[in-house]
């Protein structure tokens, strides 16, 4: 006996509850989706997040402002130089200190290559869910020379702790200059290859193109900046509407989309990327061989080891920083940075003390999952993976 | 153009709100009082004049031992040219502004409140859940408040400044993980019983040739 619908009467018709993740390898880290199923529809999502919560504000709380730099750049682990540059950005500022230009434009040019290296991540990661394996081989590929550069001027790979308060850890390295122009001149070619496989390819289409659509107004109300607001038609970049590091003085475009899908997320990034390039070229051009690596304040920034060995009063100096640090006046501090998610920076608020009384990220990661439902909700299961990719969310961002 | 004064607007509009600056080294910041808060949110979003679209981020802050103790901070941004507000017929020049509001302290057993702004920007939902698992302020009028990043029978709340830093907690396990003494040993010889029966084994022919 059937209905009209076709349906056998007997037919149990209800929805299925699917649990995906913590431990699923494409929710990008540690995220729990609970999803509601109507055959392949999806009803409801309900993101958990905390698994990768670490309490590092509660840690920043008890160390010195200097040592807060290594833990935070263990925040959006993709983006190390950004968490740092921000939170410097934020101490410096309360501490009224101005960088010479040439630590401007060694911080623009190390953030720039940052966010190469996390939009490569996030190309290699979003292609390889979607079915596209050997994107994900070519995007490492270029990845490796950018982390090759962290430690040729830090010594090391992912969390290099080059940006300090007050400055720069130390001077570049011999041979720096020369290594990311032929990075540079070698990535764009790489860039045209990346595009070649995706942009027209019809799976890749089929695939994203429509997904995960979201409209100006919700964009905006739902806190998504960055990329995703970008892919929607929302020309706001923290680097041209609210400057920092002489950014009104480089030269480069803001790519803009329409439809705010998957599709148009990949293009924008893709379309940044070359961007970057354009800035780095830029800022490469305007490093001098020889200068200032940090603001000269020694009150903050420690002297020059040839002076400790040499002079007492820096041997004091450097002893005082070293043990019980410096203190930041009272008040608080918020600098935007554009990170490769979107704004991001550190609200820091100082009692007066050597320790920071609080410091909080603006995650765009934790409000890309708060969003997820919005984006996933009506659309098929299968999709899901391409969206949460596109929003290019990292766990360590969102649960800090 | 002229940026307008954003406290002599708010105190015209919203005169419960008592709008007074603080001084800031970054961005202009105003502390408003805790009543009057949603309607300050509503006005600073709609108002075309100012146009704040886009809330970036709520934070709170346990300023003890001072009072009132918490302060929760909103940092709000008009984009500009880059978002116009529905309605609104130009758009306004770019700026940011912080938004205060000082709650105090409840007594014990009780918790301190203070208005939801999830119905002026739905983005303060999640991060209203994290001040109110983190801090232990609730908010009034919240869809779903509940813990966010902690789970859900952690007690205290971490970032509160009273919060014991130097401690050590056991994770929560569901199940007994305690076994009497007999079935240790029990266990103990059975698995020595079993790697001595695998080493007894005669090995494969080809190993012993």
């Amino acid at each position: 006996m059937t209905t009209v619908s076709g349906a056998p009467a007997s037919l149990r018709q209800e929805t299925l509850t699917v649990n995906m993740g913590p431990q699923h390898p494409s929710t990008h880290g540690v995220l729990n989706l609970v999803i509601e199923l109507d055959g392949e529809t999806i009803v409801s999502a309900k993101p958990t997040i905390g698994f990768l919560h670490t309490g590092i504000e509660k840690t920043a709380e008890q160390k010195k402002w200097q040592q807060v730099i290594p833990l935070v750049e263990r925040m959006d682990y993709l983006g190390p130089h950004s968490n740092s540059l921000s939170f410097c950005l934020s101490v410096e500022k309360l501490l009224g200190l101005e960088m010479p230009d040439r630590v401007i434009w060694i911080r623009v040019l190390l953030a720039e290559l940052q966010r190469l290296s996390s939009h490569l991540v996030w190309l290699g990661t979003h292609g390889m869910e979607i079915g596209a394996v050997s994107v994900m081989m070519y995007a490492f590929r270029e990845r490796e020379q950018l982390l090759n550069i962290n430690e040729l001027i830090a010594g090391f790979r992912m969390f290099p702790s080059y940006m300090r308060i007050g400055g720069l850890r130390e001077d570049l390295p011999r041979g720096f200059k020369q290594t990311v122009a032929e990075f540079l001149d070698a990535f764009v070619p790489k860039l045209d290859e990346y595009e070649k496989l995706l942009t027209a390819n019809p799976i890749w289409i089929k695939r994203t193109k429509g997904v995960g659509r979201l409209s100006k107004e919700d964009t905006l109300a739902w806190g998504l900046v960055g990329p995703m607001a970008r892919a929607v038609g929302i020309p706001y970049d923290v680097r041209k509407t609210f400057p920092y590091l002489k950014y009104e003085t480089f030269d480069f475009d803001v790519p803009v989309a329409s439809e705010g899908d998957v599709y148009d997320r990949y293009l924008v990034k893709m379309a940044e990327m070359r961007q970057s390039v354009r800035i780095c070229r830029q800022a490469l051009e305007r490093i001098t061989p020889t200068g200032p690596y940090d603001c000269g304040d020694f009150r903050i920034v420690p002297p020059p080891k040839d002076r400790v060995y040499t002079e007492m009063e820096a041997l004091i100096q450097h002893f005082l920083i070293y043990s019980q640090g410096f203190t930041v006046p009272k008040g608080e501090a918020y600098v935007p940075v554009e990170g490769p998610r979107g704004e991001h920076g550190f609200h820091i608020v100082s009692d007066g003390s050597n320790r920071p009384a609080r410091i909080k990220l603006r995650a765009p990661s934790f409000y890309a999952v708060q969003a997820l439902e919005k984006m996933i909700v009506g659309g098929l299961i299968a999709d899901v993976i391409a969206v949460i990719g596109s929003t290019d969310v990292v766990m360590g961002d969102v649960d800090r | 153009m002229a940026t307008p004064s954003i406290i002599e607007a708010l105190n015209a509009a919203v005169p419960a709100a008592r709008a007074e600056a603080v001084p800031s080294v970054d961005m202009e910041t105003i502390l408003v009082a805790p009543e009057a808060l949603v309607d300050v949110c509503r006005f600073l979003r709609d108002d075309p004049a100012f146009q704040f679209s886009l809330l970036s981020d709520v934070i709170g802050v346990d300023r003890l031992p001072e009072t009132p103790r918490f302060e929760i901070t909103y940092h709000l941004a008009c984009l500009g040219d880059a978002f116009r507000a529905p309605g609104a017929s130009t758009s306004a020049p770019p700026r940011r502004l912080r938004l205060k509001t000082r709650v105090a302290d409840a007594p014990e057993g009780e918790q301190p409140r203070i208005d939801s702004i999830v119905s002026v920007w739905p983005s303060a939902n999640w991060p209203e859940r994290e001040i109110f698992d983190l801090f232990g302020v609730a908010f009034t009028g919240h869809p779903e408040l509940r813990p966010i990043l902690m789970t859900d029978d952690w007690e205290g709340h971490p970032l509160r400044k009273d919060y014991p830093v130097q401690i050590r907690k056991c994770g929560h396990i569901p199940w007994e993980i305690e076994m009497p003494p007999e079935q240790f040993a029990a266990s103990v010889a059975a698995s020595r019983k079993q790697a001595a029966e695998a080493a007894a084994k005669p090995r494969r022919e080809e190993e012993t040739q």
